[in-house]
């Protein structure tokens, strides 16, 4: 059931002013608000940095990841000085695919790129991202898809199914005016008029790697430590920190990081069990520490399912503050099977972090699937398709049991269960 | 500081207990709340306080403590509370040579024998005050969280030696106490956790458990936690008391309830 949401979810309030903290350094984890006593001369009314809305539930600023059905899961964005760990899929297709409508959503919102790659030269990267979907162009697509499908307006009473109409509804379709958060034509290339004109650096580790360190050997590999300090030396040079005293900078930096764990970075995590298994941590400890600091917003991508040592990617889930799985059908037994025909792989929301908070906003719906359509990524509900057939077999039966056993319990943020209750 | 929850453990912060370790444990959730909680008791108690924050910044906590009734920016300002930000000093700490001893010195080497300069600093936030008057009624060491420890380098040894010179300091000498949060890894085989987590429920007086639904997610009923009383020192005859509650956190509070009896199933 795909019902289309024809109000968009709060986007109007992106023209609030979001007074910002300006102490010494700037931490984006301060309470944003009209502040009633006005007594600290330097807090000053700024008109709000472009692509940022503040949370509704506590105030923190908040960047779209590029999907507005990623958003609406992640409680309404990404936050400011958070990490957004997305573990890959296995052939690495869906999870690159989000990486570039991260970026893709930093150039249309104009925020400062910070692409590092093992595999590609950044400068490719940008090549490759998608084209945004303007409005006008989309409407007249969208709408002769949506003849194609039974859809229902939420101003339409249902009267016979009407429990559908208390569950929760995905965005499916471009919502106009929204400032927050942009739809991409995976089909098309962004225009090279827009990438030009972004503001990016990027850092390919090997051409990077020749380079002296000057620093004492600890135990992160050369090319972790490389990135740290690229990584701090762009928000220190371009003040998102705001400890520069030349620089006055009200943007959001947007690090990308590809791959991070990789063989290509010079980690051995996903070789043999052994391997240094601090590396990785300690440079998510000391990135989330620069991140905390700073404007920025940081993706990275993962193979974890390369990971031999399981602990550590526990450990990883520890250390960062938003944690998404992709599972992806291709290769696997369940492109075959009747319950997922109509997806290509399987999103688990794994870890959402309480930021001043004592709760946070988890959706109720915790078995997702996504599928890129034609020109479309789209995050759905899983549902499990009715029991049609004539002749109620076992073997069909069995088939469909298996995943749903999966299903059952759920992939809980808040908990994980194991035992599946048969009733 | 939730009501509720001294009601169970049968506290208040006028009789806080002293030279105690305190445990605090979570599997498949998130038990940061139970962190929140004893920072802003041994606040109201008006205890010295050192907190060793390694996960998340001093604005977070800062805000959850304004939930429940403390104001960290105060606390800190009169001395009341030593805070140790482990994210803004980790920058510190990895790119630029310190000068002195940094209590997270071990982030610059490659193989960090112990925590030393760590607990020199812990040490020296709870060191008593020589004007003769006590302004602060015990020295409190609060510890989020100490599986990041391991994360970082350290091995489960050299922790566990950490929290035993702090408890000979903290604990005997200057009859405070200790909380510290560890993260059980369930099933997954992280081997230094699992040792980190044995050695300390061994020397614990009070372990807090909290734990997921073995169920799966449920919306009114967020975990359960279990309360773990113990008396390391002595052998005794009689059995640890050990209580198991269900719980639900809000904005504000976390209310607590017996298993099976939460008031959206009633």
């Amino acid at each position: 059931m795909a019902a289309v949401a024809t109000c968009g979810t709060g986007a109007g309030s992106t023209g609030s002013v979001v007074a910002a903290g300006s102490k010494n350094h700037v931490t984006s984890f301060q309470r944003r608000g009209p502040r009633a006593s006005g007594s600290d001369s330097s807090y000053s009314r700024l008109v709000s940095i472009a692509g940022t809305r503040p949370s509704v539930r506590n105030g923190q600023l908040l960047v779209s990841t590029g999907l507005p059905a990623l958003d609406q899961l992640l409680g309404g964005g990404l936050a400011v000085g958070t990490v957004l760990l997305i573990e890959e899929d296995k052939y690495n297709i869906y999870s690159s695919l989000l990486f570039k409508y991260f970026l893709a959503e930093g150039i249309i919102n104009g925020h400062t790129l910070l692409v590092a790659s093992a595999k590609e030269d950044p400068a490719d990267i940008l090549q490759e991202l998608p084209a945004p979907l303007l409005d006008d162009n989309f409407k007249k697509d969208f709408d002769e898809e949506a003849c194609n499908h039974k859809t229902a307006e939420s101003n339409i009473k249902m009267k016979i199914a009407w429990r559908y109409q208390l569950l929760p509804k995905m965005e499916a379709g471009p919502v106009s005016s929204s400032r927050f958060g942009h739809y991409y034509d995976a089909s098309k290339k962004m225009p090279q008029e827009l990438i030009e004109a972004s503001k990016w650096h990027g850092f390919f580790f090997p051409e990077k790697s020749s380079s002296t360190l000057n620093i004492e050997p600890c135990s992160l590999t050369h090319g972790y430590i490389k990135l740290l300090q690229f990584i701090q030396n762009i928000i220190y040079e371009e003040g998102f920190d705001g400890s520069n005293p030349q620089k006055k900078q009200k943007n959001i930096l947007r690090i990308g990081i590809q791959n991070l764990g990789s063989p290509l970075w010079g980690d051995d995590i996903c070789c043999t069990e052994n391997g240094n298994s601090h590396s990785l941590t300690k440079f998510l400890y000391v990135l989330r520490g620069l991140l905390r600091t700073s404007l920025s917003a940081c993706m990275i991508t993962m193979p974890t399912h390369l990971i031999q040592n399981k602990a550590i990617i526990s450990r990883v889930t520890n250390l960062s503050d938003t944690v998404v799985g992709l599972e992806s059908f291709i290769g696997s037994e369940r492109e075959t099977n009747p319950l997922y025909k109509d997806y290509h792989g399987l999103i688990h929301i794994r870890q959402i972090p309480r930021l001043n908070n004592l709760i946070y906003d988890v959706s109720d719906v915790k078995d997702l699937a996504f599928k890129l359509k034609r020109k479309l990524f789209t995050i759905e509900r899983l549902h499990l398709p009715p029991d049609l057939s004539d002749t109620v077999s076992r073997s069909s039966k069995q088939d469909l049991a298996e995943p749903s056993k999966l299903l059952g319990p759920g992939c809980g943020v808040m908990a994980g269960g194991k035992k599946h209750l048969d009733f | 500081m939730f009501p509720e929850l001294n009601n169970l453990l049968n506290t208040t912060p006028d009789r806080a207990e002293q030279g105690k370790l305190t445990l605090l444990c979570d599997a498949n959730t998130d038990g940061s709340f139970l962190v929140h909680h004893f920072l802003s008791f041994y606040l109201k108690a008006n205890c010295k306080v050192c907190f060793v924050a390694l996960i998340q910044s001093f604005s977070h906590y800062n805000i959850v403590g304004q939930k429940l009734g403390v104001s960290l920016t105060v606390a800190r300002e009169c001395g009341q509370l030593v805070f140790l930000e482990g994210l803004k000093s980790s920058v510190d700490v990895f790119f630029r040579a310190q000068a002195e001893p940094h209590p997270l010195q071990f982030l610059r080497e490659a193989n960090a024998e112990n925590l030393q300069p760590l607990y020199e600093f812990v040490r020296e936030a709870l060191k008593p005050v020589d004007d003769g008057e006590a302004a602060w009624r015990c020295p409190v060491l609060l510890v989020d969280d100490l599986s990041v420890l391991l994360s970082l380098g350290m091995g489960a040894v050299a922790v566990l030696d950490f929290i035993h010179y702090c408890r000979a300091t903290v604990c005997w000498e200057r009859k405070g106490n200790i909380v510290a949060l560890v993260h059980d890894s369930g099933d997954t085989e992280d081997e230094e956790n699992n040792i980190l987590l044995n050695g300390l429920s061994h020397q614990s007086h009070l372990i807090l458990r909290a734990e997921g639904l073995a169920t799966g997610f449920c919306r009114d009923v967020h975990g359960q936690l279990r309360i773990l009383w113990r008396t390391p020192s002595q052998p005794t005859t009689q059995r640890d008391q050990s209580l198991t509650y269900q719980y639900k956190i809000q904005d504000k509070s976390v209310s607590f309830f017996a298993k099976g009896m939460s008031p959206a199933v009633l």
